[in-house]
C-alpha cells in the first residue's frame, strides 16, 4: 500500500504483469471474495427486494440463477484475460485508450465510488443513531434531508470515516479480514431470528411462504402496488457488480491469480452476500412488519430488532468496512488527475463528497438503481479490453493501440465508451427502464462501436 | 496460545449463531439469543486478532 511521500513497501506491479513469484493460491481469493461481498450494502438491499414487491419464490430462485451468471462471468470473462495478460484493468487501459482517457475513466468511477460510500455512512448512521434515538427517514424528495439531528450524526460517521481512510486502510482492512466470517454468522442468526418473529418455524410455514406474502401485502396497502419480477431478480443478481466483472475491474484481482480456478472464488461472495445475506436482510423487515407494521427499510432498526445491540455492531462494521476502502479508492483516483495533491487531501475530498451523498436517505434507499446504473457507466469499457485481447489481431488491426502511437485519447475507445452509456442514461433516467437491463446491451454496443471505429481509424504502426 | 486463541473463536463464532437455532426450536428465548450473541462477539473481536493472519501484504485491487 502507497504511502504519502513514501516509496511502496510491496510491489504490487500497478504497470507490468505479475511476475510467477507472486502469483496467489486459490484461498486467499475465496477469502476476499467472502468478505468483501458481505457487507454493508447488503442490509439495504436485501429489503429493498421486499419493498418493491418481489416474491419470495422469486427472490430464492431469481437470485440463485442471477448469482450463478455473476459467478460464470467472473471465471470465462474475468479471469482468462487476468491471467493472460496479469495487468490491472486501469494499466490496460492506458494501454489501450490512452492516459488521459484512463484518468477521466477513473475520476468517473471515482464519483460512483463516493456514492456507493454515502450509502453506507447512511446505513452506518442508521445503526449508530438508534440506541440515542436518532431517527432515520426517507424524505420524499431524491435531495431531501432527514431530520436534523440524523444529519449531524452522518457529518460525524462520515469525517470519521474519511480521516481513517486518509490515514491510509491496512488497519480497517484487518479489522474487516477479521469481521468477516462473524458477519456472515450474524447475517444469518438475523433471517433465523426473523422467522421465528414471524411464527414462521416448520416446514410448511416456510413453504406457505405466508410471512412474506403478508408483508408484501402491508407493503403494497401503504405504497401502491408494486412488481419486482423473477427476470429483474436474475438481472440484478447478475448485474450489480457488473463494473467488476463485465467492466473487468477485478482484472486487477485475478491478475495474481496462479490457476484459471481461482476464478470460482467469487462464488462464496455472491452465494453467502448476495444470497444468504440478502434474503437475510429482507427477512429483518418482514419480521418488522409483521411485529411493528413499520415498512421503513432502516438497517439500524431491522438490525435491533432482531439481535440488539450484536445486530447495531454488525450493521456499523459491515458500513463501515465498506465505506472506507471505497472512499480510499476514491481518493486515489482523484489524485490521479491532480497528483500534485497528496493522497490524504484527496481521500478527505472524495470523504467530504461522500458525507454529502450520505446524508441525502434517499440515495441510500434507492440503491437497487444505483448499481444498475454503475454497472450501465463502468461496465462497457470491459467490452473494449475483451475485444483488445481476443479480437483486434485476428482481423488485423493493432492491440493496445494508443501506447503503440503514443496518443493519451484513443478516440475510438472514447466513442465507443460514451454513445451506448449516454443512450443507457437516457433509457434509465428519461424512460425509467430497470437500470441494470442497460447494462449487456451497453457492454456489446461497446465492444461492436470500438471493432468498428477501430477499423475505420487505426493507422499503420511499427510492431 | 494461538491454537487456543482459534479455539475460543470457534466457540465465540458458534455463541453467535447457535442460540438463533436453539431459539428457532424453541429452546431459548430472544433475549437468551440477544446476550449470548453479543458475548460471542465481543469474545470473537478479542481472540480473533492473536491468531488471524495479519493484514494482507498486497492490496490486489489497487488502482
Amino acid at each position: 500500500m502507497t504511502t504519502d511521500n513514501q516509496p511502496t513497501q510491496v510491489n504490487e506491479y500497478e504497470r507490468e504483469p505479475v511476475p510467477p513469484k507472486a502469483h496467489l493460491g486459490a484461498g486467499k481469493f475465496w477469502g476476499m471474495y467472502a468478505g468483501e461481498h458481505t457487507a454493508g450494502t447488503e442490509f439495504m438491499i436485501g429489503p429493498l427486494f421486499l419493498a418493491a414487491g418481489a416474491s419470495i419464490q422469486d427472490l430464492i430462485f431469481g437470485l440463485l440463477l442471477g448469482n450463478l451468471l455473476a459467478v460464470l462471468t467472473w471465471r470465462y470473462l474475468v479471469t482468462p484475460i487476468a491471467i493472460g495478460k496479469r495487468l490491472t484493468l486501469y494499466y490496460q487501459l492506458e494501454r489501450i485508450a490512452g492516459g488521459s482517457f484512463t484518468k477521466f475513466y477513473n475520476v468517473v468511477n471515482g464519483v460512483l465510488f463516493c456514492f456507493l460510500a454515502g450509502a453506507m455512512i447512511t446505513v452506518s448512521a442508521s445503526a449508530i443513531g438508534v440506541p440515542f434515538d436518532i431517527h432515520y427517514t426517507v424524505p420524499e424528495a431524491t435531495f431531501g434531508l432527514g431530520a436534523p439531528s440524523f444529519t449531524a450524526l452522518v457529518v460525524v460517521v462520515g469525517v470519521i470515516i474519511a480521516v481513517v481512510a486518509a490515514a491510509g486502510y491496512q488497519a480497517v482492512a484487518r479489522v474487516a479480514n477479521i469481521a468477516a466470517p462473524w458477519m456472515i454468522a450474524i447475517f444469518a442468526a438475523c433471517g433465523v431470528v426473523s422467522l421465528v418473529q414471524m411464527e414462521a418455524t416448520s416446514f410448511a410455514a416456510l413453504s406457505e411462504g405466508k410471512y412474506w406474502s403478508d408483508a408484501i401485502a402491508f407493503v403494497q396497502e401503504k405504497e401502491g402496488v408494486q412488481a419486482f419480477s423473477f427476470w429483474q431478480i436474475v438481472v440484478f443478481a447478475w448485474l450489480c457488480n457488473g463494473a467488476m466483472h463485465f467492466g473487468m475491474a477485478d482484472l486487477s484481482i485475478f491478475r495474481f491469480a496462479r490457476r484459471a480456478s481461482s476464478g470460482w472464488a467469487p462464488s462464496i461472495g455472491m452465494f453467502l452476500g448476495h444470497y444468504m445475506a440478502w434474503i437475510c436482510a429482507a427477512l429483518l423487515l418482514a419480521a418488522q412488519i409483521k411485529l411493528s407494521q413499520d415498512h421503513s427499510a432502516n438497517p439500524g432498526a431491522l438490525a435491533w430488532g432482531a439481535l440488539g445491540w450484536t445486530g447495531i455492531i454488525c450493521v456499523v462494521i459491515a458500513g463501515w468496512t465498506t465505506a472506507n476502502p471505497t472512499i480510499y479508492r476514491a481518493g486515489l483516483a482523484f489524485q490521479g488527475v491532480m497528483p500534485t495533491c497528496s493522497r490524504k487531501t484527496m481521500t478527505l475530498v472524495a470523504g467530504a463528497v461522500a458525507t454529502v451523498a450520505g446524508a441525502f436517505p434517499n440515495l441510500s434507499a434507492q440503491l437497487l438503481g444505483f448499481v444498475g446504473t454503475y454497472g450501465t457507466i463502468l461496465g462497457p469499457m470491459g467490452a473494449v479490453v475483451f475485444v483488445d485481447y481476443y479480437l483486434m489481431k485476428k482481423i488485423g488491426l493493432r492491440d493496445d493501440y494508443a501506447v503503440r502511437v503514443g496518443t493519451s485519447v484513443n478516440l475510438a475507445a472514447l466513442v465507443a465508451w460514451l454513445l451506448p452509456v449516454s443512450i443507457g442514461l437516457y433509457l434509465i433516467f428519461a424512460k425509467g427502464i430497470f437500470a441494470a437491463y442497460a447494462v449487456i446491451p451497453a457492454w456489446l454496443a461497446c465492444g461492436v462501436i470500438y471493432l468498428a471505429l477501430s477499423k475505420l481509424t487505426q493507422k499503420p504502426v511499427s510492431a | 496460545m494461538k491454537s487456543l486463541a482459534k479455539i475460543i473463536s470457534y466457540l465465540a463464532l458458534a455463541a453467535s449463531l447457535v442460540p438463533s437455532l436453539l431459539y428457532f426450536t424453541g429452546t431459548i428465548d430472544h433475549d437468551a439469543v440477544k446476550v449470548t450473541a453479543l458475548t460471542g462477539t465481543i469474545i470473537w473481536f478479542i481472540s480473533t486478532p492473536l491468531w488471524a493472519g495479519q493484514c494482507e501484504t498486497a492490496d490486489m485491487s489497487a488502482n
